[in-house]
């Protein structure tokens, strides 16, 4: 009796516990999603439902403006980088150990720097060789950071490809970049999806590195945010983050649902 | 031919885009504008600026407070992750993805919403006024920037673990069990020490970006709460004197990469490839 009472109890206690944690993450979201819809500037109080702030969004060229150059700079930015990276990985991989060792550790140093020292050394670089900051710089930054993630997530791909593979295909005849088409490639997919997944996001999310980079009024959502930041944050600015949480939170359960459909239907 | 030559691109990129600006600022650490001549000279000025004590200070104080959001995310976090790994394995796929959601949603913009939550018009401090409790002072303060933090950075460390924790062969548990040991022993003997490798890597994924932030002290500890990162981005953006800040990116990085290093040696996990960091 006393072991039952004491496990309903735990087992109470544990789902009390995820309430709150996940409340702690998502508090900040839902205020700013109810916030995108509140009949006031000031984002304090309620003061009535209003849907303003969805359609003056679209009139604001800078948001807008900026909503562009963040999506145009991941795409571009995640693409080079899964395409750069891909190669690299292979190369890589069949280097022998002291140059592997030693590529693999500079392709950690983006990982392992702080944002801001990465920032700052590409600001740097980009002064020294007086490269006008703008959309060009800002895209070769993302590209440099981008890459790394790539690269860490199709070794593994290609270290669980049989070895003798690349071989084999051009043993019956397959041209290199056959065999890159027809083989490899098919083989480490998954790794590329992650890679270029995880790039497009780091690139969508990145501030630090962005705000050192840019310059000429090119600024992505990120930046945009923080310079309003001072003088309080647009509540168009929340009704911009409230369609794309809503987007990418639906996109997610369908491709959810869609998996476990289909595991389903293997068993 | 595709073997040999795949990975040349990236080396030359490598090569440009992350040793040399390393290699520069390392220069330009080192490197000063002579008032006299307007010439470059050696100077290790922005070292002996970073050694007095106004800016020690600084430096410990990032230090300080990146330990303490790193020991709350790991306090907090741990049960979490160890709740999530023993629930119904479809569940548990919700649970990460509801770990990662808040993710996609513009960081800064979560973290700015923390000011309408904890500022003084704010939602805790109206709630505390209706039950008619004094109105408390918990913006723009360390206790912000630390909450910031840990509101932050808190996946980062449940994700790690969690994984660990998932992959832990339940057989080994009940082994323990059988041998006599009850929960709190198979929790200390069997169950934490399985997950340090989790543990370790997620309280390098707190603490790397703790210690270096920004954002967060420019935002929620509006000017009263000046961090490293602030410092550097003053030195780069604002004053303009890149010896002195160059020499506090030098040692940060030295600083970060050592600190690394160390965690590393208490990985029992290594994986095969060895890393010069």
């Amino acid at each position: 009796m006393v072991t039952s009472v004491q496990s309903s109890l735990w087992k109470f206690l544990q789902r009390f516990y995820t309430v709150l944690i996940f409340f702690f993450l998502y508090a900040p979201i839902i205020v700013l999603i109810v916030y995108s819809f509140n009949d006031s500037r000031l984002s304090v109080g309620w003061s009535g439902f209003t849907l303003d702030w969805y359609v003056k969004l679209f009139e604001d060229r800078q948001i807008i403006r900026s909503f562009y150059y963040t999506i145009s700079i991941a795409v571009l930015s995640s693409t080079i980088a899964t395409i750069i990276g891909t190669f690299a990985a292979i190369g890589i991989h069949h280097m022998k150990s002291f140059r592997k060792q030693l590529i693999l550790s500079i392709n950690n140093l983006p990982l392992l720097n702080p944002d801001i020292v990465t920032g700052v050394s590409l600001m740097a670089l980009f002064v020294f060789f007086k490269a006008e900051l703008g959309f060009i710089t800002m895209l070769i930054a993302h590209i440099t950071f981008n890459i790394p993630y790539v690269i860490l997530s199709v070794l593994p791909k290609l270290r669980q490809m049989p070895k003798d593979m690349l071989e084999a295909a051009m043993d019956l005849g397959a041209t290199p970049w056959y065999a890159l088409r027809k083989v490899i490639i098919p083989e480490i997919s998954p790794g590329i999806i992650t890679g270029a997944l995880i790039a497009f996001t780091m690139s969508i999310d990145d501030f630090v590195i962005s705000f050192f980079t840019t310059g000429n009024g090119v600024s992505n959502l990120s930046i945009t945010i923080y310079s309003m930041a001072r003088r309080g944050i647009n509540p168009k600015i929340n009704a911009l983050s409230t369609i794309l949480f809503v987007s990418v939170l639906s996109l997610m359960l369908i491709i959810n649902k869609r998996q476990s459909k289909e595991s389903k239907k293997s068993i | 031919m595709l073997k040999k030559y795949s990975g040349h691109p990236y080396i030359l990129w490598s090569m440009i885009f992350i040793v040399f600006p390393l290699i520069l600022v390392i220069y330009y650490s080192l490197v000063k504008v002579s008032s006299e001549t307007g010439r470059l000279m050696f100077s290790i000025e922005g070292y002996k600026t970073f050694m007095q004590p106004l800016y020690l200070k600084v430096f410990i104080k990032s230090v300080l407070l990146a330990l303490e959001a790193t020991a709350l995310c790991l306090v907090i976090g741990y049960p979490i992750a160890y709740i999530i790994a023993n629930m119904k394995p479809e569940l548990q796929k919700f649970m990460a993805l509801l770990l990662i959601l808040p993710m996609w949603m513009n960081f800064l913009l979560r973290t700015y919403a923390w000011i309408s939550i904890l500022g003084k018009n704010g939602i805790i401090n109206r709630f505390l006024g209706v039950i008619g409790l004094p109105a408390l002072d918990l913006m723009f303060n360390d206790k912000a920037v630390l909450i910031g933090m840990v509101y932050n950075f808190l996946p980062f460390m449940v994700l790690p673990i969690y994984t660990v924790l998932s992959k832990i062969d339940k057989s080994v548990i009940e082994a323990a069990q059988d041998l006599g040991a009850n929960s709190r022993i198979v929790m200390r003997k069997v169950v934490v020490p399985l997950s340090i490798p989790g543990i370790i890597s997620g309280i390098t994924m707190v603490f790397m970006p703790a210690v270096s932030t920004f954002v967060i002290p420019s935002l929620l500890g509006g000017g009263r709460s000046v961090l490293i990162g602030n410092l550097v981005e003053q030195q780069f953006l604002v004053v303009g004197n890149w010896n002195f800040g160059s020499a506090i990116s030098v040692v940060l990085m030295i600083f970060i990469l050592m600190s690394m290093r160390i965690m590393k040696r208490y990985d029992v996990e290594e994986e095969g490839e060895m890393n010069l960091w």
